[in-house]
């Protein structure tokens, strides 16, 4: 974006500057200089993007085993890892998992945090407080929160079925120990720590839509729900669509959390594309199939970020 | 480097290096990182040529760095094997060659709470039957009659081992009948109520916390939880051999514990003196040391002899360790297929699944995994 105004920028200037004695010479020394301002970036996007990509993509062609770090060689094995790992059961099952997960998570999420951050948009005691004490999900680090779950949904001992007896309820909810509900749990765990950022975010879109259009909205006799589907929802899409993809980015990888709760189990029901990438290359030692598994994910991200570009696109026409 | 991250283990380990460096006129630096990071740090310091004189790896994981090629044969460099029972010595062994010295080793045991035992009348259960008839009865209420782990990493492996090995199954078969039968064994004890449903979910520290907590009266564990158990005055535990499925059957337990090794740095000098250092850190005295801080068992026999009269009461771990197998010894480095094949094995059949095709899947993904193994 820097580059698009700078040059346009320059070329404005330009015709006033045909009429100083040496326009090539100056030309080319505002040529270096936008190239001067711009290389720094390029030079980090290379080193810190660039390689790393390129080397994970090579990488995932290699045999590349404990015994490359000593000499250095890991030949080419064609296509063994890609067939390997798409072949593996466990890619189909994680790759699933993950897409719920993301969907489940990123719908969860959005919807409590959209609703909070209407609620909190109104004016009341103890607004600001409640609203601090919210947030206090996204203060604690991941692993601790990982843990702290796991104590909480423990089958016997945990707070949550010791609490949901004494209701009355099924207090024997096997929410980390069965296959069938310990993906929903995860879900549920990643919705508590993603409210907050959703909340902020959406609160602070929420305070820039004017509140004339509310008063106009309610003379032409709009019902509160066709106010906040014609007024509230079309003003705050382009800080919706930022929510999504800043919350997508960061749910799709998913990993800590997932190896604090649950380490993948029980009998894989909630390998993810992240957890299979590490067991891959780090419990396993075969740093080519945990390649194959991170390029996966590498390319789901790069689908969404073309996505949301196009997106991005018409909605600036 | 090794893995002392804790305090205690790092000022012990810190001690012992001073102790010998004084002996041996050097200065040696301890540089702890934690344990599951010890291998990729390794191996990092390898491709760039910086590799420490000294690594103390978890055995289980020597052989993958012995497999390429980054470890010195510790015969050459001096080191004797003589008073070191055969079992450690294969535990410090890849392919034959001597590898990695253990300073001590621990295994896996049947912790117990001897209030609830006595006031239920009851033995220390020393067959499965037995084991599965007392844990019932000593289920009551909020307590289980046993905790172990089963839970989604090597933990719940390491756990597995004595009741499949003991049963006469091997690893090298997950879908023989000997293993099914272990498998079996466990979900009968889940069935019964006897296990908690959170097994599948739990760590080895976790089952130490149930335990301590009076949520189990029986659990499977080892010796490192002592410390833990010793800060509550109140309990009264006892220490017994896992029980066996027939009575008679050896007990066999899974060899755990980290062994120090010399990787190839090229400096013939260097590695010669780390050879020393090693030779001294593994030395009777400095064994018997270690073992009675952290209440692991000496690899050598002289210096476990002296362990026994020691700690009486820990008597039932050293006959388990003299008894114990190493998982790698089969496998090599192939073990961290069949372990994660294996995890995923037996939390699909505590969890619902019959032990047969659940194992039967286990053996297949174990062996179409080897790819990274295989050149």
């Amino acid at each position: 974006m820097t580059t698009a105004t700078d040059t346009a920028a320059a070329s404005a200037k330009t015709p006033e500057e045909t009429a100083a004695p040496d326009p090539a010479r100056l030309r080319r020394r505002r040529r270096l200089a936008q190239w001067g301002f711009v290389a720094p970036a390029v030079v980090f996007m290379l080193l810190f993007f660039g390689y790393p990509l390129v080397r994970n993509v090579v990488m995932s062609f290699q045999h590349y085993t404990p015994k490359t770090f000593f000499t250095g060689e890991a030949p080419f094995n064609g296509t063994d890892n890609w067939s390997a790992v798409l072949q593996d059961a466990l890619f189909g099952k994680a790759l699933w998992h993950t897409l719920v997960f993301t969907a489940g998570s990123l719908l969860g999420q959005f919807c409590i945090g959209l609703a909070l951050a209407v609620f909190f948009s109104r004016r009341f005691p103890l607004n600001g407080v409640l609203r601090s004490l919210i947030l206090l999900p996204w203060l604690v680090p991941m692993v601790v929160s990982g843990i702290v779950w796991r104590r909480i949904l423990d089958q016997d001992t945990g707070v949550l079925n010791t609490f949901l007896g004494a209701l009355g309820l099924s207090g024997d909810t096997p929410w980390l120990t069965s296959p069938d509900m310990a993906l929903l749990s995860v879900i549920l765990v990643n919705i508590w720590i993603g409210i907050p950022f959703n909340m902020v975010i959406l609160y602070g879109g929420l305070q820039e839509i004017p509140g004339e259009l509310y008063e106009a909205a309610s003379l032409d006799g709009a019902s509160a729900w066709r106010a906040f589907r014609s007024v509230t929802l079309p003003m705050l899409k382009p800080v919706i669509t930022v929510v999504l993809v800043l919350g997508f980015m960061s749910t799709v990888k998913i990993l800590d959390l997932i190896l604090a709760l649950t380490d993948g189990g029980p009998a894989d029901a909630t390998q993810t594309l992240g957890t299979l990438t590490y067991q891959n290359s780090f419990v396993q030692l075969d740093f080519g199939a945990g390649a194959v598994v991170g390029n996966v994910l590498i390319l789901i991200s790069a689908a969404f970020a073309v996505f949301y570009l196009r997106a991005n696109r018409t909605d600036g026409k | 480097m090794n893995s002392s991250t804790d305090e205690t283990y790092h000022r012990w380990d810190a001690e012992a290096m001073a102790r010998c460096g004084k002996r041996l006129g050097i200065r040696i630096e301890q540089q702890s990182v934690p344990a599951a990071q010890v291998m990729t740090k390794a191996l990092r310091m390898a491709s760039s040529k910086s590799l420490p004189d000294i690594v103390q790896f978890d055995a289980s994981e020597m052989p993958t760095f012995a497999e390429a090629g980054g470890l010195v044969d510790l015969l050459t460099l001096g080191l004797e094997t003589d008073g070191i029972p055969r079992g450690i010595v294969e535990f410090g062994s890849y392919r034959g060659t001597y590898y990695g010295a253990a300073r001590s080793v621990n295994t896996l045991a049947l912790f117990y709470d001897k209030d609830v035992l006595d006031r239920a009348g009851l033995e220390v259960p020393a067959t499965w039957d037995e084991l599965r008839e007392t844990a019932e009865r000593l289920t009551e209420g909020k307590r289980y009659g046993l905790a172990l782990s089963a839970g989604g990493a090597e933990d719940g492996v390491f756990q597995f081992t004595p009741f499949m090995w003991s049963n006469g199954g091997d690893e090298t078969e997950l879908d023989g009948p000997r293993v099914v039968e272990a498998l079996d064994y466990w979900k009968a004890l889940l069935q019964d109520g006897s296990l908690s449903r959170s097994t599948v979910n739990w760590t080895q520290a976790d089952v130490n916390d149930q335990f301590m907590a009076g949520n189990a009266a029986m659990m499977i564990n080892g010796p490192w939880q002592v410390e833990t158990l010793n800060t509550d005055e109140s309990l009264n535990w006892g220490i017994a051999r896992i029980p066996v499925p027939q009575a008679g059957d050896a007990s066999v337990g899974p060899l755990g514990g980290a062994v120090l090794t010399v990787p190839k740095t090229g400096h013939e000098d260097r590695e010669r003196t780390a050879g020393r250092v090693v030779a001294c850190l593994t030395g009777e005295k400095e064994q018997l040391t270690y073992a009675l801080n952290s209440w692991m068992v000496p690899a050598h026999e002289k210096a476990a002899a002296v362990w026994r009269d020691r700690v009486p009461g820990l008597g039932a771990l050293a006959d388990q360790v003299a008894e114990a197998r190493s998982r790698t010894g089969r496998l090599g480095a192939g073990w961290s297929s069949v372990s994660l094949a294996l995890q995923s094995a037996f939390q699909s059949a505590l969890t619902g699944q019959s032990s047969e095709a659940a194992l039967k899947r286990a053996q297949q993904r174990a062996t179409s995994g080897n790819r990274g193994t295989r050149p």
